[in-house]
């Protein structure tokens, strides 16, 4: 080809990719994108879908509608259990990756009126009071409620429901403690002793949603009041060297002395699940875990994730469905290895690797997430005066 | 009035309604929903911020590690771009090439290699401790200041050698010739003929640099550690974590406000010192070195890259290869272990990006270069007023645009919110301010004699384009080109979009696998960033290669 062609058809090209995108034209149902039609078009004949060859069908029958599910980025589901959701309900299910959980919810939040989707999964038991109050979610009585414990449910309104919950605590390398003779702290407090110095690794809870879990579990174990309060603990640590990180990628990945990049800490704020993924993401899986769990009782935070049908939403019959399927048994069996936390549907049962490596604590840290959603910025704005500046 | 309007040409008008739309708009929409949610003007955080020191200090700390790293960036990146504009040398394609794929990386990935190669327990920690006898890892790097900047340096290099070496290897050589006959030295000719000549270039490079640190995200987070706060880390943290938008929205206009400063500073610079030049076609001006002391300075620069930006690359290749197994965790990713939906295979991931990819040098070289005729050849009020403009998207907080987007894009027939094509339009807004920035030099510089020249001896206006400006344009757009695609390829604002999880790309296959524990998750993202790599390197050869047979050495 010579120059002077390869230029011009660089640029008819590019004449003709700019033009698809441009403000008024829809993209040619040829073009390899999907666009995603959330508004103006009846419900009936809106041709989302999760698949390029199936958005050239431009109008599907009634049958062919989609539920749309926004979610954060953690969020996962085996390809059988969605595919069993989607012939039961006849339709189809698009997922939208929105983010971390805050940046998520906030995305629903400032789309109130005009959703991005039917249902949202996601809000945890942290952010539940801002979700709550920013009104974007509908009641729905779910027949599947009856099956979980009561102790899962928020409020009475059941606008958010619970879909699953897990726990955040100290994991620690189980080669470094034995190599060290040095016996596992039995509670929090025995972070701040001497033998303790320089070993743990945190999340900021200022940017992680661990980190906040932590943060929370202190204030529950210390309170706010008192001679030895949060803020006591927090100056012991940071006076311990207590290492602060951004998020659990850093923390776990980089700093952990068991974690995949060698740090050089051995105990580090993560989930209670984590030694059982480690055994379950080995190759060859070990008999045992590299890492241990440390869960004194009430110094664990239980964190709960639920799922609600957002106001507007134009399935709304479908959302109902999608809800009732997610506290159904199938998708609660589901859950474990998926996103490595435990169902709240009562009688699920857990996979071996769970029952051998994620044991649940006895009793969880308290803070109803009226108290969260009223102390959390002022708690993180001390803390950061506290451990940071 | 009317007279420059009438001047606008129909290609003047694609950069005018490409950042209106997709940047104006949506960041006017965020700002006044902030300022003024129930229609109520409330400016009250505007004035607190003022009041609350910390936020000062913020800005602060924001402007002066930025203005560091340029400097830094400057000094690192300018030796290499000379030996890269003059000198032909073995492996100089591959070297090059090597030396720009640092700017794809993820933050969360350039963690990972820094780690394996600085960490306590990575490659140099091991070597220095087994020769010295040493219990301790010597090199202490976390949180710090100092690992931020050089971060900040590893990462943009690459636009001081591309940016300034694309201008220098068209500067013409006899202008230095004719100095060193006329009996000045060599420090003599670099400092009066040299880097006059050259300051637009650095000047261009160097904007785009103090840009990126301006803004800079996840360097300052995950490296830095949590004791330093851009303003973007900042706002970020307003936004999301506090979710206090109004706050966000000041400090975003904060960042603007201050880029815009620079930016005016910087355009009234450029114009004083922007001389037209008779530049040639590079290929006339690169040789083989010939002396002693040429062989040397090619060497210890190559050297110097190869240490400094291709050993971390390595590293990090080296440990995505599993102890005793080594093809491991790449046959891992061929493997949906527990039947995820979200299952990503490989090759779909690197046909997506590269799809993204090429979408976004396209776009970007279509507005990129349109917008550079206009600030050079366009009507003058309007390039002057513009130009300060024309990079305010590099420097605006990405979280707060991603806000406007659900707010602003949300109603036909302009529903974009979660349209895959926002992808490629948001690394455009990133991407082509880098063309402009390439190609302005080069076409303000051509001496406009050569084109008067050719159509007074009757060339048609399109030959004068494709004889006279496009042998030394054409490869400042390909310097535009390569960074549109690598732009697009690091997935720059990637977790602010609302993600399609059926068009994955391979830095969403990174963060998916980061995210969980596990040996098998994080090899495997370590062997996907290795193919990120392997592929961003041969895109870039494949791009050098385009201009070897079609632009540049004519």
């Amino acid at each position: 080809m010579s120059r002077r062609n390869v230029w011009m058809s660089i640029m008819i090209l590019a004449l003709v990719i700019a033009g698809c995108s441009g403000p008024n034209a829809t993209p040619p149902a040829t073009q390899a994108v999907v666009q995603l039609p959330t508004s103006a078009a009846p419900a009936a004949s809106q041709a989302t879908s999760p698949t390029a060859e199936s958005t050239r069908t431009l109008a599907l029958p009634a049958s062919g509608r989609t539920l749309t599910v926004m979610t954060h980025d953690s969020f996962s589901a085996s390809k059988e259990v969605i595919a069993q959701f989607e012939a039961q309900c006849g339709c189809k299910v698009a997922f939208l990756k929105s983010g971390d959980a805050g940046l998520a919810l906030n995305k629903a939040i400032l789309s109130k009126g005009n959703p991005l989707a039917d249902v949202f999964y996601g809000v945890d038991n942290t952010f539940l009071s801002r979700a709550l109050a920013a009104d974007i979610f509908e009641p729905y009585a779910s027949p599947a409620l009856q099956q979980i414990p009561d102790q899962f449910k928020p409020d009475g309104s059941n606008r958010e429901l619970p879909v699953d919950y897990g726990y955040v605590n100290l994991n620690y390398d189980k080669k470094y403690f034995n190599e060290h003779n040095l016996p596992l702290p039995k509670q929090l407090r025995d972070l701040a002793g001497l033998q303790y110095k320089s070993l743990l690794v945190v999340e900021n809870p200022a940017t992680s949603s661990p980190g906040l879990a932590f943060l929370l579990t202190t204030i529950a174990t210390f309170g706010e009041s008192g001679n030895y309060t949060y803020l006591n603990f927090w100056k012991d640590l940071r006076a311990n060297d207590v290492l602060v990180v951004d998020g659990w990628e850093s923390a776990y990945n980089e700093k952990f002395s068991a974690g995949p990049g060698k740090g050089e800490r051995p105990l580090v704020v993560s989930y209670a699940t984590s030694p059982a993924a480690e055994v379950y993401y080995a190759s060859p899986q070990p008999a045992d875990s590299p890492t241990g769990n440390i869960l004194p009782s009430g110094q664990s935070f239980q964190q709960v994730e639920f799922v609600g049908i957002l106001k507007g939403a134009r399935n709304p019959d479908l959302a109902r469905q999608w809800v009732d399927f997610m506290l159904g048994p199938a998708f609660q069996a589901d859950i474990p290895l998926q996103m490595w936390v435990y169902p709240v549907r009562t009688g699920t049962a857990l996979p071996d690797v769970f029952a051998k490596f994620a044991h649940e604590p006895g009793q969880p840290a308290h803070l109803t997430p009226d108290q969260i959603g009223a102390g959390r910025d002022k708690w993180i704005q001390a803390w950061t005066d506290t451990v940071l500046h | 009035m009317k007279r420059w309007l009438g001047q606008l040409s129909p290609l003047y008008l694609l950069p005018l309604a490409f950042l209106g739309l997709f940047f104006f708009y949506p960041l006017a929409t965020i700002i006044r929903e902030s300022f003024a949610p129930g229609g109520q003007l409330d400016l009250t955080s505007l004035t607190a911020l003022w009041r609350e020191p910390y936020f000062g200090r913020v800005l602060w700390f924001t402007t002066w590690q930025a203005s560091v790293s340029t400097l830094l960036t400057l000094l690192a990146g300018i030796p290499a771009a000379y030996v890269f504009a003059h000198y032909r040398f073995p492996g100089k394609g591959l070297l090059q090439a090597l030396t720009t794929i640092p700017f794809v990386l993820p933050t969360v990935v350039v963690a990972a290699a820094f780690t394996a190669l600085l960490g306590p327990r990575g490659w140099l920690n091991s070597l220095l401790m087994g020769w010295l006898n040493l219990t301790r890892a010597p090199i202490r790097l976390e949180n710090s200041l100092g690992l931020i900047l050089l971060a900040h340096v590893f990462y943009n290099t690459t636009v001081i050698v591309r940016v300034v070496g694309g201008f220098w290897a068209n500067l013409d050589p006899r202008l230095e010739q004719a100095g060193r006959v006329l009996g000045a030295n060599r420090l003599q000719v670099f400092r009066e003929i040299t880097l006059p000549l050259l300051l637009p270039a650095i000047a261009a490079g160097g904007l785009l640099v103090f840009l990126f640190c301006f803004t800079s995200f996840g360097v300052v987070l995950i490296l830095g550690g949590p004791h330093f706060a851009t303003l973007e880390v900042e706002i970020y943290r307003q936004a999301v974590n506090l979710f206090r938008l109004p706050v966000a929205a000041a400090l975003s206009l904060a960042q603007i406000a201050t880029t815009f400063l620079v930016m005016s500073v910087y355009t009234r610079a450029q114009a004083s010192v922007t001389v037209p030049l008779n530049l040639r076609a590079a290929g006339e001006t690169a040789q083989a070195p010939a002396t002693r002391g040429q062989a040397i300075a090619v060497t210890s620069v190559a050297l110097g890259l190869l240490l400094f930006l291709v050993a971390p690359l390595l590293a990090l290749a080296g440990r995505s290869l599993a102890a005793g197994d080594p093809t491991r965790y790449y046959r891992e990713l061929f493997v949906n272990r527990s039947s995820s939906i979200f299952y990503v295979p490989p090759g779909l991931a690197i046909r997506n990006s590269l799809l993204f990819a090429s979408l976004t040098v396209v776009m970007a070289l279509l507005i990129g270069v349109s917008t550079a005729y206009l600030l050079a050849r366009g009507p003058q009020r309007l390039a002057r007023a513009l130009d300060p403009i024309v990079l305010l998207p590099l420097g605006t907080s990405a979280v707060t645009l991603g806000l406007g987007y659900i707010l602003a894009l949300g109603h036909p027939p302009l529903d974009l919110r979660a349209s895959p094509i926002l992808v490629p339009i948001a690394h455009t807004l990133v991407a082509f301010p880098f063309v402009v920035r390439a190609v302005l030099p080069a076409l303000r510089g051509l001496n406009p004699h050569w084109r008067e020249a050719a159509a007074v001896m009757g060339a048609s206006p399109w030959r004068v384009w494709r004889e006279v400006e496009l042998p030394v344009v054409g490869r400042a757009v390909l310097v535009g080109a390569v960074f549109a695609f690598t732009i697009s390829m690091g997935e720059f604002g990637a977790t602010v979009l609302i993600a399609r999880p059926e068009f994955p790309t391979m830095p969403v296959a990174i963060f998916r696998l980061l995210g969980q524990p596990g040996a098998l998750n994080y090899g495997q993202a370590l062997a996907m960033s290795a193919l990120l790599m392997l592929v961003c390197a041969l895109g870039f050869i494949a791009i050098e290669r385009f201009r070897a047979g079609g632009v540049g050495e004519f």
